[in-house]
C-alpha cells in the first residue's frame, strides 16, 4: 500500500496521463476524470485488495470496482496501467480505431481490470449490488466498489438501486459519488440540481461519509471508515467533495473541459503544472 | 398427410417454465431467479419457495433488476429475471443492451405475458414488439417456445447455455402437445409436419395454430409443412431455405408486430438464398386491445382459417 507522498506522485501521474490521451485522442472527458484522479488512485494503490496478475472478471478472492460513470476512462486506465493491468505505452491507444481502451469500458476488447461495461449512466450501482450479492452466496468476504458521477444521480435507477441495496442489506459495496457540482451543460444546480446529496442519501438509509477528495489523509480516513462501516446490514456511501479538472488551473471548477479535449499547446500549459513523477507513456 | 399431435391437455407456457426454473435450480446451484414484483405471475413462486436464498425480489424496479442480475452473472451466477414482456423489453431496453448484451454477461431474460394473447390487460401490456428489439441486440440469443413442454425444455437448455438469452413465453392456457420428454437445441427449426405444397413457418403460440391450418388444408388435398421456428436468434437458416426450396412458397406465422419480426427474418434469409413468395400472418403495425385470446387471434388473423388463407394465397403465386 502505497504512503501519502507515493500516493500524491502516482495521482501527479494520472492527471499527466489523462490529459495527455485525450489530447492524443482529440476527445475524452478530463474534467471528471481530474476530479476524481486522487480518490481512485487512493482506491486502487491504498485501499483495495488486488492483484492485476490473477485478476479475472468473477472477481471471486479479491474486491471488485465499477465504474459507472464509464465516460471517466481516462483516470480510470490510467489508473489500471500504472497498477499493472497492462502495459502503461498501450495508454496512447485510447480512443483509436481498434484500441482495447475504448471511449467507454468495454468487455468485448479484453482489457484486464474491467469488470463491467458502462457509459449509458445510471446504471453501475445496480450491477455493483449484484455483484455484492454474488459474493454473499459465495460467502466470499470481499468488497465491491462503485464510482458515480454527481450529474448521474439524475438518473432515477440510481435511486431504485439505493433502495434496493438497503431493503436487502447488501452491506458489502461501498458506493462513491464525485461530487464536483458540474455536468456537461453547466452546473448540476442550474441544469437539474440534485439537491443535498448527503441528506438524500442519508434518508435512503445508507451509511453516508463525506469527505473532501483532494486531500490524501481525508480519503484514506474515509474509506477507513467505510470499510468499518461494512458489514453492518446498510449499504456505504463516500460522498467526495471535488473540482472538475483539479490540478490545473484553467480547467478547475468550470465544466467546459467536461468532455472536451485541450489544444496540443493548452494540454502542454496544463503539463507544466504538473510533474512527470513516474515516467510518461 | 398431416401428422396428429394430441393435445395432453391446455397449459400455459408461463407455468413451463417455472417448471424448468425449478428444475434446473435443483441440478444447478448457481441458478438464482429476480423479478419486479410479479414472482407468481412470471411463475417464479416454486423456485422461490424451494431455493428462498436464490431468489430475489426487486419491487418494482425493473432497470436495477437487470443490472443486479448482470452483476450476479459476473461473479458466475446464471441469472433468470422475469416480468412481463414489455416491462422486461422496453422498459430496459438501454439496461438489456448495456449490462446484459454488450456487457456479455450470462443473463436470461424470462420474458413472459408476451404478445397479444396476454388478453384482457390491453395494449399496455401486450407487447408485439419484443422480439424486434431482442433480436437487434448482438450476443443475444431469441427464444419463442410453442407449449408448455417446450417452454420447459427451453428453459432448462438456457440454464445450460453460456451467455445472454431472451425467453418469450406467454399466459393464457393453451393446447400442450409437445414430447415431455423433448431436449430443446438451442439453433434448431423443428419440422412439426412433412409437406410439399407450402411451407407454414410459425413461432409461439401460432405453431397450434399452424398445425391447425395444416389440418384444413389437407381436407382440401393441400400438404402443407409446418416448422416451428422456437429459436428466432440464432435461426435455423438451412432447414429455413431447405424446406422453402422443396415446397417454394412459404407462410411465416407470429405473434407479433409486421416490423422486426420472424417474417422480416425469414423473407431476408430467402432473398439472399432461395427467392421465394412469403405471405405474413401478424398483428400488423397495431398495437393490441382488450380481449379474450381466441378473440384477439381471430381479429388480428392470426387464427388457423386464416394461416390456411394465407397459405393457399402463397400457393397462388407459385411460378
Amino acid at each position: 500500500m502505497a504512503n501519502l507522498t507515493e500516493l500524491q506522485k502516482i495521482s501527479t501521474q494520472v492527471r499527466r496521463d489523462i490529459l495527455r490521451m485525450v489530447t492524443n485522442a482529440k476527445s475524452g472527458h478530463p474534467g471528471g476524470s481530474m476530479s476524481s484522479a486522487d480518490f481512485l488512485t487512493a482506491l486502487y494503490f491504498g485501499v483495495m485488495k488486488h492483484n492485476p496478475e490473477t485478476w479475472t472478471r468473477s472477481g471471486k478472492g479479491i474486491d471488485a470496482f465499477i465504474l459507472s460513470a464509464g465516460h471517466l476512462t481516462p483516470v480510470y486506465y490510467s489508473i489500471l496501467a500504472r497498477s499493472g493491468y497492462f502495459p502503461v505505452s498501450e495508454l496512447s491507444t485510447f480512443r483509436f480505431f481498434g484500441s482495447r481502451l475504448q471511449g467507454h469500458p468495454c468487455i468485448e476488447k479484453g482489457l484486464p481490470g474491467i469488470f463491467q461495461t458502462s457509459g449509458s449512466l445510471g446504471q453501475g450501482l445496480s450491477a455493483a449490488i449484484g455483484m455484492a450479492l454474488g459474493k454473499k452466496l459465495d460467502k466470499d468476504e470481499n468488497l465491491v466498489y462503485v464510482m458515480l458521477g454527481d450529474g448521474e444521480c439524475e438518473e432515477g435507477q440510481v435511486w431504485e438501486a439505493a433502495m434496493f441495496a438497503v431493503h436487502h442489506k447488501v452491506d458489502n459495496i461501498i458506493a462513491m459519488v464525485d461530487w464536483n457540482g458540474q455536468q456537461i451543460d453547466g452546473k448540476i444546480d442550474d441544469v437539474a440540481g440534485v439537491g443535498d446529496l448527503e441528506a438524500k442519501w442519508k434518508v435512503f438509509g445508507w451509511e453516508t461519509i463525506v469527505a473532501d477528495g483532494h486531500d490524501f489523509e481525508a480519503i484514506l480516513e474515509a474509506y477507513k471508515a467505510a470499510k468499518e462501516a461494512t458489514g453492518k446490514g446498510k449499504p456505504v456511501m463516500i460522498l467526495f467533495r471535488s473540482d472538475m479538472g483539479h490540478g490545473v488551473d484553467f480547467m478547475a471548477g468550470t465544466c467546459e473541459w467536461h468532455g472536451k479535449a485541450p489544444s496540443a499547446e493548452l494540454c502542454e500549459k496544463a503539463l507544466a503544472q504538473l510533474e512527470e513523477t513516474l515516467g510518461d507513456f | 398427410m398431416a401428422t396428429k399431435y394430441t393435445n395432453t391437455g391446455n397449459k400455459d407456457t408461463r407455468s413451463g417454465f417455472g417448471a424448468g426454473l425449478l428444475e434446473a435450480g435443483k441440478k444447478n446451484p448457481d441458478i438464482v431467479a429476480l423479478t419486479a414484483d410479479l414472482a407468481g405471475s412470471v411463475k417464479m413462486d416454486a423456485f422461490a419457495k424451494a431455493f428462498p436464498e436464490r431468489f430475489i425480489q426487486c419491487g418494482i424496479a425493473e432497470a436495477n433488476m437487470i443490472g443486479t442480475a448482470a452483476g450476479l452473472a459476473i461473479t458466475g451466477k446464471i441469472a433468470f429475471a422475469g416480468s412481463f414482456a414489455e416491462f422486461v423489453t422496453g422498459r430496459v431496453y438501454d439496461q438489456i443492451r448495456q449490462e446484459v448484451a454488450y456487457g456479455k454477461t450470462n443473463v436470461k431474460i424470462a420474458s413472459s405475458h408476451a404478445g397479444i394473447t396476454l388478453g384482457e390487460d390491453g395494449a399496455t401490456h401486450q407487447t408485439m414488439e419484443d422480439i424486434a428489439l431482442m433480436r437487434a441486440l448482438p450476443n443475444m440469443v431469441v427464444i419463442n417456445p410453442c407449449d408448455y413442454n417446450q417452454c420447459k425444455a427451453a428453459t432448462l437448455a438456457i440454464a445450460e447455455y453460456e451467455g445472454p438469452v431472451y425467453l418469450r413465453y406467454g399466459r393464457p392456457s393453451m393446447p400442450n402437445f409437445t414430447p415431455e420428454d423433448q431436449v430443446f437445441e438451442i439453433g434448431k427449426a423443428i419440422c412439426m409436419n412433412e409437406g410439399k405444397d407450402v411451407t407454414i413457418f410459425a413461432t409461439g403460440h401460432l405453431v397450434w395454430e399452424a398445425i391447425g391450418a395444416a389440418e384444413i388444408l389437407e381436407a382440401e388435398g393441400i400438404s402443407a409443412e409446418v416448422i416451428d421456428i422456437a429459436t428466432i436468434k440464432p435461426l435455423d437458416e438451412e432447414a429455413v431455405i431447405a424446406s422453402a426450396r422443396k415446397t417454394g412458397t412459404v407462410v411465416c406465422a407470429e405473434e407479433h408486430n409486421m416490423c422486426g419480426g420472424l417474417g422480416e427474418l425469414i423473407s431476408g434469409v430467402l432473398a439472399a438464398n432461395e427467392p421465394t413468395p412469403v405471405e405474413f400472418i401478424n398483428g400488423g403495425d397495431k398495437f393490441g386491445q382488450t380481449g379474450t385470446p381466441a378473440q384477439l387471434l381471430k381479429a388480428y388473423g392470426m387464427d388457423a382459417e386464416n394461416i390456411a388463407a394465407a397459405a393457399r394465397k402463397a400457393i397462388s403465386r407459385k411460378k
